[in-house]
């Protein structure tokens, strides 16, 4: 028994910092609607000014904690609610973990930009020495780090759950949570009452932060992955406890800890241990995300004042005249020569790497155009079924010696079986879940499914050959381009036809009213698995064009974050037509390409531009260039129309394909 | 046994309150049956029960005599069940045509993937007459082009009507159609009803607060009250009948 | 309006409001007012626009157009939560309080603002003399209450508060009848410490029997309004011939 608790207690502080990122979660879910995506980012951004305000001011502990704790994390929550959240309030979830991801790519990669990125070794502990022996319990030596974060972690969500019980602030807190149009009914202020929870639920992300310092060596600015173990816990430890219960969020993070310490006890070093250990939390996530029937209650509002808001705005669809589309489909003619004859001829050689990639980029988007844009499912893993195609056609080349064309086709069916079995899985949840659901896929490829020889290659990644087509090789950079265009051109057929067709009209369908769709016969669980299954194939084949640009991949060019930030830029230039997905492409590899150019002094702009489109989601749905491109359109056809008008053709109409601006007009 | 639909008994439950208690009625092949009764009585909730949203606790479903109890919601539909909602259920972004051609499609199960990749899903002349008849029958022509999103409350009911017809059922559950919408619109919907039930012999359970609208419709009517039937006949002795006065007005006559 | 409106003051006016939900358009041009004091029916059938209306009146649905007054004062663009600390309770159709909180935590809530802290004990014990059986319940979770105790909870909350204006919407929906008497005596004795209402119901006998002045609305428009006692006569007459053909 003794031996058993000696395993055991080491968990305990670690799944206490858990805990707090899972409260985090909860609190923050439970006030405000987001799910706040950003908070292992924010408990980032603390531990790393607590470190600053130590080390580099030589402020005493107790003042820099209250400074990143008290103050700056708190500071920056309610100001994410100022700036961002609060104006979005009646957004769809989808829209709000958009936003949140934005931040979540943002916040971490302006840090190094801030405060530069030397890691910093044998960060400070904030109460107890983290090397002193405090004493030994079941003969096991605990040492101050471990029991002040216990410690504190334990006091902390008690004073959480007293607050919220018997304060008359918590108190409108849980009513705001239950119904905020019920408690503004009774004088409450709820956007101030959301306010003060953003600013709660941020100092506990500092909190937990300042707490991992002393449980981890050092602290590398420019690697906030060193928290995406802390997400995956807390994310688990929150689903476990529904996304609702403070207390049993701490028991689930708790219990989370000690059953991964017992099992690095128990299990024999070796194979097995390697793989099971990695994978537990996952296991336990995806169990609670596809089977807890408490979490699909989550998204049917208890709220009895639901109907009072109006639902989301629908995109609003370009209107476009009908004699602007011949220049148009001449202007695209155009673009394509100019692109194929620049990229043979003028073009730079490093230049022709980056457009190539911004193709290859693109293909890969084009999986996001489907699945978001024609689906409106949010996923967050488009980038591991890319690196599945990759990994795949590298495989298939290395050891069955298959041409990476016919590699990239099987890799892509292989990514196709993986989305598909996503979805298979996720038949009876839908929305967010499905979201953390790919998100969760998206850590387990990472941290477990790319980690051998036989699928990322281990450190050495794989190679992915240029392919070789007869007497064509495509091992010049300028050929592999036209070779990438080529592919991308078949895909964004392959998209166009979908969208044309029956799939692509029952996609709309579902997205506008899945009971709606299923009352006239569209069997929904077909539908989402057929378009799963054709945008992982997409991102796949996408994958492996990537991989063999490059020559050879490896695990992190396929890291979660990669997901998240495709996902911003698709959505945020236009997820809902094949050209937002190929201008995205293009923006990213070239944004990059001509970053390059700039003075080192706008390093960070890239993540500050993630976090801007991440923000225009919310209010322009259908894309920010998408939203441009209909006032430029609405504007020409006025100007055709007004010529008309005074040349006095009769009946000449703008021949409009339609539009939704009226239906806009009134929702003020 | 005309019967077409068949609720046997349903019952269920929603925490401490019974929405349906035992509940029994029958609509005959063609036959267009009003179900009223105040707010809360339980109407909807049996439409869902029916149309598969719901599952009861208790009861048998049966539709042209097979039981529907295993049977998922989109199969009900193309066994020939078709509904519209109380609260609309429509495809925002899809055009008015687009709503029709998705429902027929769907309910024959002709929405292979296939179909599109090979550029195969272009709307064939069959379909586009079938579509085109709904449309007129409808008065929906003009706005065909229309995505659905620009159109009033009253519009997007005619459009949830069509899109039901389009699945060509034999049975049509109306949720509440005419509520929301001025007196014009609700006699075009009410005219369509009557046309739908004469024309293609489709049997109508019409869920109406609107009597006027349900004498017009309606050959026979059942009321609920409180999840159960109180009452069934034909229109004018169950509206002149007292209790079903009490349940509907409050009042006491 | 009636001619004793203007003598006494409007505590709640609408003037030519129209309101509705995206594209839904719910109300057309409404206008009305509710004396200081006064008891005014608004009946209709369902989707008529009666709770609409009543939203607009407490600021949770915004008007598109037309003027909201409350006490003389222009509430239209005003928030929510201002109007309510104006003194206007909305008690909304449906569960009107708050489940998860027990009975105890929904009465602080309500009354915390409106009586201020250092009364609150002497308005939480009127409110437990009041309605007897919620004092029994005390730190029971308001969601396990009966319908008919929830309403009894929302009533009691009002009723303490003292507010200028009640706007109960639908209270008898889906209640035993004998439950109902019970809450519209709760109405009637909020009413008797000079709070005005606006009684929105379906069943239309209990909230005439105890109005000063009825309105009828019929989709989204006020079609009839006057003596409480000639309602039901029009009423009736909307019901079985609900709308007229065209022309």
């Amino acid at each position: 028994m003794n031996t058993f608790l000696g395993y055991a207690l080491p968990g305990i502080p670690y799944g206490c910092d858990f805990a707090l990122m899972a409260v985090g979660l909860v609190i923050t879910f439970r006030t405000t609607g987001v799910f706040n995506l950003a908070f292992g980012a924010q408990a980032f951004a603390a531990a790393f000014i607590f470190d600053l305000l130590v080390r580099s001011q030589g402020l005493p502990v107790w003042a820099a904690f209250v400074v990143a704790v008290l103050v700056v994390s708190p500071a920056l929550g309610w100001s994410f609610d100022r700036l961002l959240f609060r104006h979005i309030p009646t957004a769809s979830t989808t829209a709000k973990v958009v936003s949140a991801v934005g931040l979540l790519i943002a916040i971490p990669q302006t840090l190094p930009v801030l405060f530069g990125s030397t890691p910093r070794l044998d960060p400070p502990s904030l109460w107890l020495d983290p090397s002193r022996i405090v004493f030994h319990l079941f003969s096991t030596p605990v040492n101050g780090g471990e029991l002040s974060t216990t410690v504190i972690t334990v006091g902390v969500v008690l004073a959480v759950v007293v607050f919220l019980r018997r304060s008359p602030v918590g108190l409108e807190m849980r009513a705001v949570v239950e119904s905020r149009r019920l408690a503004q009914l009774q004088g409450i202020d709820a956007a101030r009452v959301s306010a003060g929870a953003w600013a709660l639920s941020s100092a506990m992300a500092g909190l937990a932060g300042v707490l991992l310092l002393p449980l981890t060596a050092e602290l590398v600015p420019s690697d906030p992955l060193q928290f995406t173990s802390l997400l995956v816990a807390g994310l688990t430890a929150a689903a476990v406890a529904g996304m609702r219960s403070i207390t049993g969020a701490l028991g689930a993070a708790v219990a989370l800890g000690v059953l991964e310490s017992l099992l690095r006890a128990v299990l024999p070093s070796g194979v097995l241990a390697q793989a099971v250990i990695p994978a537990f939390p996952f296991v336990v996530l995806v169990a609670t995300l596809v089977g807890s029937p408490r979490l699909r209650q989550l998204e049917r509002r208890a709220d009895p004042l639901v109907g009072v808001d109006p639902p989301p705005a629908p995109p609003a669809t370009s209107v476009r005249d009908r004699r602007l589309e011949a220049p148009m489909r001449w202007g695209f003619r155009l673009l394509v020569v100019a692109f194929v004859v620049s990229g043979l001829t003028w073009v730079p050689g490093y230049w022709v790497t980056s457009l190539s990639e911004g193709l290859a980029l693109s293909v890969v988007f084009l999986s996001i155009t489907l699945i978001t844009g024609q689906s409106g499912q949010l996923s967050l893993c488009q980038a591991t079924f890319a690196g599945i195609g990759a990994f795949g056609a590298g495989q298939l080349a290395a050891h069955l010696g298959l041409s990476v064309l016919v590699g990239a086709v099987v890799g892509g069916l292989i990514a196709a079986g993986a989305g598909a079995f996503l979805a298979l899985l996720a038949m009876r949840i839908s929305g967010l879940l499905l979201t953390l659901l790919t998100l969760a896929f998206a850590l387990f490829a990472d941290q477990f499914l790319f980690q051998y020889t036989w699928s990322g290659g281990g450190l050495s990644g794989v190679v992915v050959p240029r392919p070789v087509i007869g007497p064509i090789d495509f091992g010049s950079d300028r050929s592999f381009m036209m070779l990438a265009l080529v592919v991308l051109m078949l895909c964004a057929g392959l998209v166009l036809l979908v969208q044309r067709g029956t799939t692509g009209r029952y996609l709309a369908a579902m997205r506008g009213s899945e009971t709606g769709a299923a009352s006239l016969g569209i069997n929904l669980l077909r539908a989402r698995a057929t378009v799963f299954a054709m945008s992982a194939g997409l991102a796949g084949v996408g994958g492996a064009m990537f991989g063999s640009l490059y020559h050879s991949v490896s695990a992190p060019s396929f890291d979660y974050v990669y997901s998240l930030a495709f996902v911003v830029v698709v959505v945020s230039t236009g997820a809902r037509r094949v050209e937002g997905a190929i201008q995205a492409g293009m923006a990213y590899a070239l944004i990059a390409l001509a970053l390059t150019y700039a003075p080192s002094r706008l390093d960070g702009i890239e993540p500050v531009l993630f976090a801007l489109g991440a923000m225009t989601y919310a209010a322009h749905p259908e894309g920010i260039v998408e939203y441009q491109k209909r006032k430029w359109l609405a504007r020409v056809s006025r100007l055709l129309a007004a010529a008309d008008a005074r040349r006095g053709a009769p009946g000449a109409r703008p021949g409009l394909v339609g539009t939704s601006e009226a239906a806009h007009a009134g929702h003020g | 046994m005309a019967e077409l639909l068949e609720v046997a008994e349903v019952s269920i439950r929603f925490g401490g309150v019974r929405a349906l208690d035992t509940v029994s009625l029958f609509v005959a092949a063609g036959e267009a049956v009003g179900l009223v009764g105040p707010n809360g009585a339980g109407k909807t909730t049996l439409f869902d029960c029916i149309s598969g949203r719901l599952r009861p606790d208790a009861g048998a479903l049966l539709f042209d005599g097979r039981r529907l109890d295993s049977v998922p919601a989109y199969r009900r539909a193309r066994m020939g069940l078709a509904r519209t909602f109380q609260r609309l259920e429509v495809f925002p972004e899809l055009t008015v045509r687009d709503h029709l051609l998705v429902a027929d499609r769907a309910h024959r199960g002709a929405g292979a993937l296939w179909r599109d990749l090979l550029n195969m899903a272009a709307v064939r002349p069959e379909e586009a007459a079938r579509v085109e008849e709904i449309l007129v029958l409808l008065g929906l022509g003009e706005l065909a082009e229309t995505p659905v999103a620009a159109l009033g409350l009253g519009r997007c009911r005619l459009v949830e009507l069509g899109r039901a017809l389009a699945c060509q059922p034999r049975l049509l559950l109306a949720d509440e159609p005419s509520s929301g919408l001025d007196g014009d619109e609700a006699s075009a919907v009410a005219a369509a009803l009557r046309s739908v039930q004469h024309r293609r012999h489709t049997a109508v359970l019409l869920v109406e607060h609107d009597l006027g609208m349900v004498s017009r419709v309606a050959d026979r009517v059942v009321v609920l009250d409180a999840g159960k039937v109180i009452a069934e006949g034909p229109f004018d002795a169950v509206v002149g009948d007292p209790g079903v006065r009490r349940a509907y007005l409050g009042v006491t006559a | 309006m009636t001619a004793d409106a203007s003598r006494a003051g409007p505590v709640l006016e609408l003037r030519d409001v129209s309101a509705g939900y995206g594209t839904y358009r719910a109300l057309f041009g409404v206008s009305l007012s509710v004396p200081a004091g006064a008891i005014v029916a608004l009946v209709g059938s369902n989707g008529a626009g009666k709770s609409t209306l009543a939203r607009v009146a407490t600021g949770l649905v915004a008007a598109t157009s037309g003027t909201v007054l409350v006490g003389g004062r222009e509430v239209t663009k005003t928030a929510a939560h201002h109007i309510a600390r104006l003194g206007v309770a909305h008690v909304p159709e449906g569960r009107g309080i708050f489940g998860d909180l027990d009975v105890e935590e929904n009465l602080v809530l309500a009354l915390r603002r409106r009586v201020g802290r250092a009364t609150l004990r002497q308005a939480l014990d009127r409110a437990y003399a009041t309605f007897p059986v919620l004092s029994t319940r005390r730190h029971q979770r308001a969601g396990t209450l009966s319908g008919g105790e929830q309403r009894m909870l929302s009533l009691a909350a009002v009723l303490v508060a003292r507010a200028r204006l009640v706007v109960a919407d639908e209270l008898s929906l889906g209640l035993a009848p004998a439950v109902v008497d019970s809450v519209y005596r709760g109405l009637e004795a909020i009413h008797a410490q000079g709070t005005a209402l606006l009684v929105v119901e379906q069943q239309v006998d209990r909230a005439l029997a105890i109005a000063q002045h009825a309105v009828v609305l019929v989709r989204g428009s006020v079609s009839w309004q006057g003596e409480p006692s000639e309602a039901r006569a029009e009423m009736e007459r909307h019901l079985t011939a609900g709308y007229a053909p065209p022309g």
